[in-house]
């Protein structure tokens, strides 16, 4: 437990001396941030709280990013086997990895909750522990996809590929930037299948519908079992050595992280409470939008 | 050898086609420098690090410290220390944030300004690990290694691409541990380290261990192969030299003969008899001792870093 501690609070310093992580783990959330709330949303509070919850999630699920090339990168230039002499463990290694990121997205959640009050004036931030425990769960779960995606990369060419082809998705597909309610009726049945779409769906219902934890068991409780199961994938995929090959079956073992969402958008296409939930927000933030123009009409 | 602190015997290593390490055996004694001498590709990197516990083997049985890297691979690295080849830190560490996060994973830790001390780290205390020279980088490596007060430290290739300077300061630091008594095992591939700084060498060539001793011993066993280079103030045919007592060959080098004598001192004097009986003389004479180098030609047939 020790060697977890002192390994994530060097993690931390070296991330913050790192200039390309202040540039993609700071700099571009917050410019995303000020877009949505300030550029999307006019500065409307109530616009604004509606893009907040899809604001976090792509703060929380960019942890995957930065995750997996910095664990690439350290096999590539044999920083890893130096850890691999002492007593450290993958899990350390790894564990490590996800509570620094977990720490480094904290504040700039935080920021945009309070710049959201401060600025742009939104007086409810809806239901703030639903919010604390997705960001949480999110940062963990995100974190442990790009442990998986080091564990079946070599380069980080390699890898930069790989993050490209789930981050757009992830993006255009879950509400995280074009609202699943504007999304046509098949898209929406294809964003079911990813997890980002039940990370967006949380945080916007605890945000802007004020909804309890409790009151989204599958958006909570599939994120956890997913963060689990791809932790653990990675742990048992992990290599110290940058010439130790992949083993034929991981890139198997990789993929089948994905079959709780399987499962799930399967579920789901027939119960259809996600797609509704998220079709409600839109429609409601639609209306109150419709409403302000009749007001700034008034003389 | 009486509880030995390291034991391979029959240890080997295949990676797909190519057989690494083919049945080595040896064993380490308490405070011995013990050095894997080799060309590059000879097996003793994968040995060093099946040792280290970073490679599983295929084959053979080992104890390091009374552990065997395969089952107590943890116990195991409490216990030891090592420079690796092919290793880095993040640019961004500062040596004594690297040096104290090491320590922090041992149960035995050193005192970490002792170390920055010793190593002549000091002033670079604050300095990021991008910052630092060749010399510097390695150094702050044998300081890592030491962390743990380790009962074994492993050094692979330790002066390998540094500058001459730099790498006597190095085998300063090496001589240094030596004098504390401190279980070393080193691999290179530079015969003027194996002989400045190993109290045993073992030759490894393709995977096996050709020999092993102390360097003068080895240099003993090659005794009876005295080179000898003599100019000559007038041709002689190389096949009347090779016949002389005591020499087993000859050739014509550079204008000079280069006799190889299993008894030096009666192909001397069979020398001088046969030029004086041929009214021949001797310009000059040179005895060259065999060196390990010479050893090493001598046993695999090939220069060490062809």
């Amino acid at each position: 437990m020790s060697h977890l501690a002192t390994l994530t609070r060097t993690r931390v310093r070296l991330a913050l001396r790192n200039k390309m992580f202040f540039f993609f783990s700071v700099i571009m959330p917050l410019g995303f941030y000020f877009l949505y709330c300030g550029v999307f949303a006019k500065g409307d509070p109530q616009t604004v709280k509606f893009y907040l919850g899809p604001v976090l999630g792509l703060n929380v699920m960019g942890s995957f990013w930065g995750l997996s090339a910095t664990l690439v990168m350290f096999r590539e230039q044999g920083i890893l086997r130096r850890f691999h002499v002492t007593p450290v463990t993958a899990a350390d290694m790894l564990g490590s990895s996800v509570l620094a990121n977990f720490s480094l997205t904290l504040p700039v959640v935080l920021v945009e909750l309070i710049g959201a009050r401060m600025l742009f004036h939104v007086h409810d931030l809806g239901n703030l522990l639903t919010t604390a425990i997705l960001v949480g769960v999110g940062t963990v779960s995100f974190g442990s996809l790009g442990l998986v995606v080091a564990s079946v990369t070599n380069t980080m060419q390699e890898t930069q590929v790989i993050n490209q082809l789930l981050w757009l998705p992830m993006i255009f597909l879950s509400g995280a930037t074009i609202p699943v309610g504007y999304l046509s009726p098949y898209v929406q049945r294809v964003a079911l299948f990813l997890p980002a779409t039940y990370m967006v769906s949380g945080l916007q219902n605890g945000i802007y519908s004020n909804a309890s934890i409790r009151s989204l068991p599958v958006q909570l409780y599939s994120l956890v079992a997913w963060g689990i199961l791809s932790f653990i994938v990675a742990v048992q995929l992990f290599r110290w050595e940058p010439e130790t090959k992949i083993p034929r079956n991981a890139k198997l073992i990789a993929a089948a992280t994905i079959i709780p969402f399987v499962l799930l958008g399967i579920y789901e296409q027939g119960n259809g409470q996600i797609l509704q939930d998220a079709r409600a927000a839109f429609e409601s933030v639609n209306s109150s939008d419709r409403h302000k123009p009749a007001e700034d009409a008034k003389p | 050898m009486p509880n030995p602190v390291l034991h391979v015997e029959n240890l080997t290593k295949r990676y797909g086609e190519v057989q690494a390490v083919r049945g080595i055996s040896f064993e380490v004694a308490e405070g011995e420098v013990f050095g894997l001498l080799g060309p590059n590709g000879a097996g003793k990197t994968s040995t060093i690090e099946i040792l280290e516990g970073l490679r599983p083997p295929d084959g053979g049985r080992i104890s390091v410290c009374g552990f065997d890297p395969r089952t107590h691979g943890e116990e195991l690295k409490h216990e030891i220390g090592a420079a690796l080849q092919a290793t880095s830190l993040p640019d961004k560490i500062r040596v004594s944030e690297a040096i104290r996060l090491f320590a922090s994973f041992y149960k035995r830790r050193r005192n970490v300004d002792d170390l920055l001390e010793r190593f002549g780290l000091q002033e670079k205390r604050n300095a990021f690990y991008s910052q630092l020279s060749g010399g510097q980088k390695q150094r702050l490596a044998l300081a890592m290694a030491l962390v743990n007060d380790p009962r074994v430290l492993f050094l692979d290739e330790p002066t390998a691409g540094l500058d001459p300077q730099v790498r006597r300061e190095i085998y300063d630091v090496i001589d240094e541990l030596k004098r504390e008594k401190k279980t070393i095992v080193l691999t290179t591939h530079y015969i003027e380290e194996a002989e400045k700084l190993c109290d045993r060498v073992a030759i490894v060539d393709h995977g096996k261990l050709i020999t092993e001793g102390t360097p003068r011993q080895l240099k003993q066993s090659s005794a009876d192969k005295t080179r000898i280079e003599v100019r000559l103030a007038k041709a002689e045919s190389e096949t009347e030299l090779r016949i002389l007592e005591g020499v087993s060959d000859c050739r014509a080098i550079n204008g000079g003969y280069v006799l190889h004598c299993h008894r030096a001192p009666q192909a001397i004097v069979s020398l001088v008899k046969h030029l004086e009986a041929q009214g021949n003389e001797l310009v000059s004479l040179e005895i060259a001792t065999p060196s390990l180098e010479d050893v090493f030609i001598e046993l695999t047939g090939r220069r060490l870093r062809d």
